[in-house]
């Protein structure tokens, strides 16, 4: 499969099922999109949604219920849904970073961050013990870490919430990796700090190429931050086009919503109450081909007929049959 | 150094504790010293004697200022069994128990430890279940009991290992004494035929006292490194793609031994009092045997010895834990 | 009554589910039955000796063999439940009664009450435990309620803090203030509204230190505190037969044992499960 020669990754209908007590959950269904080189595509919906399992099934980090029931994702020449768990590891940390929410639990508390870096360096860049410690002072550096020399001894009880997400960036960048993936990389952070982050992250996928995807509920900052956006709803992709083409003309009902609840794109999907209802329960039996079709104010008798992904310009794709 | 020292002042209420606790035991309780020293046909008369001889007839507080100032001096009174001073004979049988203990403890924790990791690495398999039922059957067992049953087993149907009857057979003598420890001696001594003998003595007392160590500490090794595993910061050291022996290993593990180390507090209260059991069953020539000895021929002193000696080895030994696990964890070191 | 229903179906999905909690229950009915009707189920006179029938291994006559004196293994092990539970059960009570009591003032009051309970606590846990039960057997005196009275004090602390523990939270969800602002005195909040709360975890408490509690006094008779000769008792009878164990005869030592640990791990099966009936989230 030929895709755009600039893209890193290309995900094909990825489907991804969770066995639980009350039967099997399609937690996603055929999510397909793409990231180009040093393009950032924003991953948005409402918790529950789908975006970070989305993120795990490519790393192939679900947990021991979650498996993966089809597609395909075409990163660099590889299958990252069919490679091998040996495979898999030498691919992440370094051909794909991932940077998570809550930075301060999700590094090790008994170990200092230098080392911490460090590891991912041996591991990835081949070093031995000595440089991989200079290297990872210089990442932390990179990442804009005032006396890095000093504070690679520090543990992240002892450094601030931004700090330890620095940290993580750092961790998630040492081995340069084509494609970043950052899970509500802000959330916790003072808006000074989130925006110091997502700075940092915007030099390094310009000066390296590097494709990211910025999985938040955020509609503001995906709207600053990224070149396309993917508007996720119950484990589908609703609608995804480019950030501006998708601010001004949203097609979806769903997408529409969000944005007539925040119209100036200031707000977060926490705060939204004009979407009626919750996320429908994906255990239900008799879950509609368009999950979306219960909270719906536009929907026709069509909308029974199963889901369909239309490119109503170019670019620009919706999964609805009766788009605004 | 200042927190060495601080640490040390932190166990000193512990220690006061056990001296109070030991004394109103001893001296101030109806079953009172003066009728074990006399004896049983002993007249009212010879009891009023001895008692103003022990300084028993005193008051309390006077009685208490003299027996902390035996203790400074070291003077735990005589053993009317073996017509020594209590301090002298727990000196030379310390080292019997001590030896007997730790290689329970080592036993322990070398299988409990890998057990409970594979448990919790291989939730729900065939390791974690093996896990579960050793755990719950390995508290239920009563340590005596499968004392008994090793050496039926071991000694009397196999004749793999010899009679449950001390620390060497009776062909072979001590080595010379450098620690006290018979493995540690005849190694340096080079006496490896003593060192052997020694071994095979060893072995079915520290298994007992291993299998007895084994439960808790497989438990808590289990549910702690579950709970590690869960942790978002090994998510991130898989999405970072460590080996993983990286990531059960410095990762998890580290983490995990934490509670494990706090919980050998507990495990140590346990294994100390089994060890009085275990010494009775292999007449091991322990602290805990002499204290039973003395028990049965209602001799006091020793007995008191002994417990002063057991707590205070207690009281060092939890805060030995308290210092590994400050060593171990920058957050208990630099926290407070 | 409403309110039994549903943790009693929880209680029944519990048993069906984990057929091990079951076969506990069942072997808890047998270990009661023998423990209040051992001496007239018991084939033999438990201290009847007879020498021409000295260390006879297990037989259709003598199903646990016969010990040095020619007394029936089987007979003994069945009448000692009584003796040996019955410890267990009194000092467990016991220290249900003094531990529960002071952990729920220490957590209700707080302040000196709490301090002092504290210290209290931590003074018992400042020794190894079974070697302070020894002590307090030794000092004294070699007798039954003081094998009782030491079991009970040993267990002490982990009934205070679970006591404090619950009662912090209870007091702490606001409902006390509630029931203080409604005019009852202390006393009567920390009876009426305190107590009833904490009690289910307080008997789950109960049920796992049954089975330390019975080691713990089989123990100490082990080492010849407590009861004495030729009064049939587990611990006892294993040191009895912990010297015919070199020379092979393994029964006199062995079955008194063994109905020891199964005693202990039914009771341990049987708190594990209360547990998960009381308390599900604490399965580990």
């Amino acid at each position: 499969m030929m895709a755009a020669g600039a893209n890193v990754l290309a995900v094909d209908g990825l489907s991804v099922a969770f066995r639980t007590r009350a039967g099997t959950v399609a937690a996603l269904d055929r999510v397909s999109f793409t990231v180009g080189k040093g393009e950032t595509l924003a991953l948005v919906g409402e918790s529950g949604s789908g975006k970070s399992v989305t993120a795990y099934a490519l790393l192939g980090l679900l947990d021991a219920a979650g498996r993966v029931t089809g597609g395909s994702a075409s990163f660099e020449g590889d299958d990252l849904l069919r490679a091998s768990p040996r495979e898999l590891a030498s691919i992440r940390g370094r051909r794909v970073g991932m940077i998570f929410q809550n930075p301060r639990a999700a590094l090790n508390p008994i170990r200092p961050i230098g080392r911490q870096i460090a590891d991912v360096l041996r591991r990835h860049a081949g070093l031995g013990p000595r440089a991989a410690k200079a290297a990872a002072v210089e990442k932390l550096r990179e990442v804009g870490i005032p006396d890095p020399a000093r504070r690679a001894a520090a543990y992240p009880f002892e450094l601030s919430g931004g700090m330890c997400q620095r940290v993580m960036i750092a961790i998630a960048v040492a081995a340069s990796p084509a494609l970043l993936i950052a899970d509500e990389p802000t959330t916790g952070l003072d808006v000074t700090t989130q925006a110091v982050a997502m700075d940092i992250m915007a030099r390094l996928a310009a000066e390296n190429g590097m494709g990211t995807i910025l999985i938040t509920h955020d509609l503001a900052l995906a709207a600053e931050r990224s070149q396309r956006i993917a508007v996720m709803h119950a484990g589908h992709i609703v609608e995804d086009a480019p950030t501006a083409e998708l601010l001004a003309h949203p097609r979806h009902p769903y997408t529409r919503g969000l944005l007539a609840a925040t119209p100036t794109a200031a707000g977060t999907l926490d705060d939204l109450h004009s979407v009626p209802g919750g996320l429908p329960d994906l255990r239900r039996a008799d879950l509609p081909p368009c999950r979306y079709a219960e909270r719906c104010e536009r929907r026709v008798p069509g909308c029974d007929d199963p889901l369909a992904w239309r490119e109503l310009t170019p670019g620009h794709l919706v999964a609805c049959w009766n788009p605004a | 150094m200042a927190g060495l020292l601080l640490r040390l002042a932190g166990s000193l209420p512990a220690l006061a504790a056990v001296i109070v606790v030991t004394f109103v035991l001893t001296r101030v309780l109806p079953g009172d010293a003066a009728t074990y020293f006399a004896g049983p046909t002993a007249s009212a008369e010879s009891i009023a004697q001895i008692k103003a001889m022990l300084g028993l007839d005193r008051p309390l507080p006077e009685q208490f200022w003299n027996y902390i100032v035996a203790l400074f001096h070291g003077n735990l009174g005589m053993s009317l069994t073996t017509g020594q001073p209590v301090l002298t004979d727990l000196a030379a049988r310390l080292p019997a128990s001590a030896e007997l203990t730790l290689c329970g403890l080592f036993v322990a924790i070398g299988i409990a430890v890998p057990l409970g990791i594979a448990a919790a690495v291989r939730q729900g398999k065939m390791v974690d279940h093996v896990c579960r039922v050793l755990v719950t059957a390995g508290v239920s067992l009563p340590v005596f009991f499968t004392g008994l049953l090793l050496v039926y087993v071991f000694y009397f149907r196999l004749s793999w290992l010899p009679a449950p009857l001390g620390r060497l057979d009776a062909f072979a003598s001590p080595p010379p004494t450098v620690t006290g420890f018979f493995l540690i001696d005849a190694a340096i001594a080079g006496e490896w035929e003593t060192w052997r003998s020694a071994a095979a003595q060893l072995i079915l007392p520290a298994a007992t006292l291993g299998l007895f160590a084994l439960a808790p500490i497989a438990r808590i090794t289990r549910a702690s490194m579950l709970a590690v595993l869960g942790a978002e910061f090994i998510r991130t050291a898989r999405a970072s793609g460590l080996s993983g022996v990286t990531v059960i290993i410095t990762y998890a593990l580290r983490n995990a031994l934490l509670p494990v180390i706090t919980t050998l507090g507990m495990v140590f209260s346990f294994l100390l009092g089994a060890n009085v059991l275990v010494e009775k069953v292999f007449a091991w020539p322990g602290i805990g045997s002499y204290a039973v000895e003395a028990l049965i021929a209602s001799d006091g002193a020793p007995v008191q010895g002994f417990v002063l000696t057991m707590a205070i080895l207690y009281v060092l030994l939890n805060l030995t834990i308290d210092m590994v696990n400050r060593a171990l964890d920058p957050r208990a070191r630099r926290g407070s | 009554m409403k309110g039994l229903a549903a943790p009693l179906r929880h209680a029944r999905f519990v048993v069906t589910e984990n057929p091990v909690t079951g076969f506990a229950l069942a072997l808890f009915i047998l270990f009661i039955v023998a423990a209040v009707f051992g001496p007239s189920l018991a084939p033999h006179d438990p201290l009847a000796s007879n020498t021409a029938q000295a260390l006879q291994p297990p037989s259709g006559q003598y199903w646990f063999g016969t010990d040095q004196l020619g007394r029936d293994i089987f007979s003994r092990a069945l009448v000692a439940a009584r003796l040996d539970i019955g410890i267990a059960a009194a000092s467990v009570a016991l220290v249900f009664a003094m531990g529960g009591f002071a952990g729920l003032a220490s957590g209700f009051f707080g302040g000196w009450t709490d301090a002092l309970v504290g210290r209290l606590s931590d003074t018992i846990m400042a020794f190894p435990l079974f070697v302070l039960a020894m002590a307090i057997v030794a000092a004294l005196g070699n007798t039954v309620p003081n094998i009782v009275l030491a079991t009970a004090i040993i267990n002490f602390p982990l009934y205070v803090r679970v006591a404090r523990a619950e009662t912090t939270t209870r007091r702490d969800a606001g409902f006390v203030d509630a029931a203080r602002v409604a005019g009852h005195r202390d006393m009567g909040v920390l009876l009426g509204q305190v107590m009833p709360n904490i009690m289910p975890l307080m008997v789950v408490q109960m049920s796992l230190t049954m089975g330390y509690a019975i080691l713990n006094a089989a123990g100490l008779s082990f080492i010849g505190l407590g009861v004495r000769p030729p009064t049939p008792e587990w611990g006892i009878m294993v040191a009895e037969g912990a010297s015919f164990i070199v020379s092979g005869e393994w029964w006199v030592a062995l079955f008194p044992g063994a109905t020891l640990m199964v005693a202990v791990f039914c009771f341990n099966l049987l708190g594990d499960g209360l547990r998960d009936i009381v308390d599900p989230r604490r399965r580990t």
